[in-house]
C-alpha cells in the first residue's frame, strides 16, 4: 500500500508544473459558459462529463453559432481523436489491468496526464503498480480543471462584456500550438486548415466548417507524411 | 443546449480514450498513422482560430483595422520565442485590450 501511495504522490508532484497553463484555460472556459448563457450547472456539467478542455470550448463555440447536434458531436470527436494515439501508446503498459481500472484511467487521461505518466511508464516498465502514477496525474488534472471552471463561472457573472473575452478562444487555442510553430509541415497544415475554415465559414453548410477544414488539413498532413517517408 | 448533447459528447470523448487503452492488440497503429495523428491539433485548432480572428460578427472578412489580427500576431511572436503558454495567452489578451481601449 505504501508503495502505491508513493507512486500516486509521485504522479501528483510530476504533473503539477504542467497544470499552471490549465488554470487560465479552465477559467476562460467557465467565463465563456456564463457569457453564452448556458448557466453554472451546464458549464460545470460540461467539465465533469466531457473533461476535455479544447473540445468543451469547441462545443460552446459551435453551440453559440447555432450548429446542429451532429456537427457538434463530430467536431468534439475530431478534437479528441488525438486521444486514440495516447491510448494506443499507453495500452502496452496497462494491458494487464482489470476493466474497472481501464475505465477509470480512460476518464482522466488528458494531454498532460498522458505526457507525464507515459514518461514515467517508460522508465518503470517492470513496476506492477505503475498505473497509480496515471491515477495521480489524471485526478490532479481533473481536480484543477473543475476548480478553475468554478472560478470562471464565478468570474463570468461579474466580468463586464466590454472586455471581449470571446477573443480568449482563438488566443488559448493559438497558445496550445506554440510547440509546432517551428515545424514547417505543421505550419502548412495550420494554414490550409485556417484558410478553408475562414473562406468556407459561409459556404460550407450546417456550420461544418471546422470538421471540413480539419479533414482537408489532415489529408495534406497525410500527403506530407508520405513525401517525408519516401525521402528517407 | 440540452443535457443529452453534453452526455453524448462525454461518451464520444470517453471512447476516444478507452477504445485504445482496452485494445489488446499490439502496435494498433503503424508509424505512419501515428505521425498523421500527431498532426490533429495543427489540423483542427486553426479551423477554430482563423474564423474568429479574420471574420467579423456577421461572418464577413475583416482585414482592415482589425485589432484581433494584430493581437494574434503579437501572441504568435511571443509564443514562438518563449514557448510559454501563459505568456502567449496574456500577450494576446492584453495587446487586444490595449488596442480596443486606447
Amino acid at each position: 500500500m505504501n508503495n502505491k501511495l508513493k507512486i500516486l504522490t509521485r504522479g501528483i508532484i510530476d504533473v503539477s508544473p504542467f497544470l499552471i497553463p490549465v488554470v487560465p484555460f479552465g477559467i476562460i472556459f467557465g467565463v465563456l459558459g456564463m457569457d453564452l448563457g448556458i448557466g453554472p450547472y451546464m458549464t460545470l456539467g460540461l467539465s465533469i462529463i466531457i473533461f476535455g478542455g479544447a473540445s468543451q470550448i469547441v462545443l460552446l463555440q459551435l453551440f453559440s453559432g447555432g450548429a446542429s447536434s451532429l456537427v457538434i458531436l463530430s467536431s468534439v470527436g475530431a478534437v479528441n481523436s488525438r486521444h486514440l494515439l495516447y491510448g494506443a501508446v499507453l495500452s502496452e503498459h496497462l494491458s494487464s489491468l482489470k476493466l474497472i481500472w481501464k475505465i477509470i484511467l480512460s476518464y482522466v487521461m488528458v494531454d498532460q496526464a498522458f505526457a507525464v505518466s507515459n514518461n514515467y511508464f517508460k522508465k518503470n516498465k517492470k513496476n506492477t503498480n505503475k498505473h497509480y502514477h496515471l491515477l495521480g496525474t489524471g485526478f490532479t488534472c481533473w481536480t484543477i480543471w473543475q476548480i478553475s471552471t468554478l472560478i470562471g463561472i464565478y468570474l463570468g457573472s461579474i466580468i463586464p462584456e466590454e472586455l471581449g473575452l470571446t477573443f480568449a478562444i482563438p488566443i488559448t487555442f493559438l497558445a496550445l500550438l506554440i510547440n509546432d510553430f517551428k515545424k514547417i509541415n505543421n505550419i502548412i497544415v495550420m494554414i490550409v486548415s485556417g484558410t478553408i475554415a475562414t473562406l468556407g465559414y459561409h459556404s460550407i453548410p450546417f456550420k461544418a466548417y471546422i470538421i471540413v477544414a480539419a479533414l482537408s488539413a489532415l489529408l495534406i498532413a497525410t500527403i506530407l507524411t508520405n513525401i517525408n517517408l519516401k525521402k528517407k | 443546449m440540452d443535457w443529452s448533447i453534453i452526455i453524448y459528447c462525454g461518451i464520444i470523448t470517453f471512447f476516444t480514450r478507452f477504445s485504445m487503452i482496452a485494445s489488446q492488440k499490439k502496435d494498433t497503429f503503424n508509424k505512419k498513422t501515428k505521425t498523421i495523428l500527431s498532426y490533429v491539433p495543427s489540423a483542427i485548432f486553426p479551423a477554430i482560430i482563423f474564423p474568429l480572428v479574420f471574420l467579423d460578427n456577421n461572418g464577413n472578412l475583416d482585414l482592415e483595422n482589425n485589432p484581433k489580427i494584430l493581437a494574434s500576431v503579437f501572441a504568435v511572436i511571443v509564443g514562438y520565442f518563449s514557448k510559454n503558454i501563459i505568456a502567449t495567452i496574456f500577450t494576446g489578451l492584453f495587446s487586444y485590450w490595449l488596442l480596443i481601449f486606447y
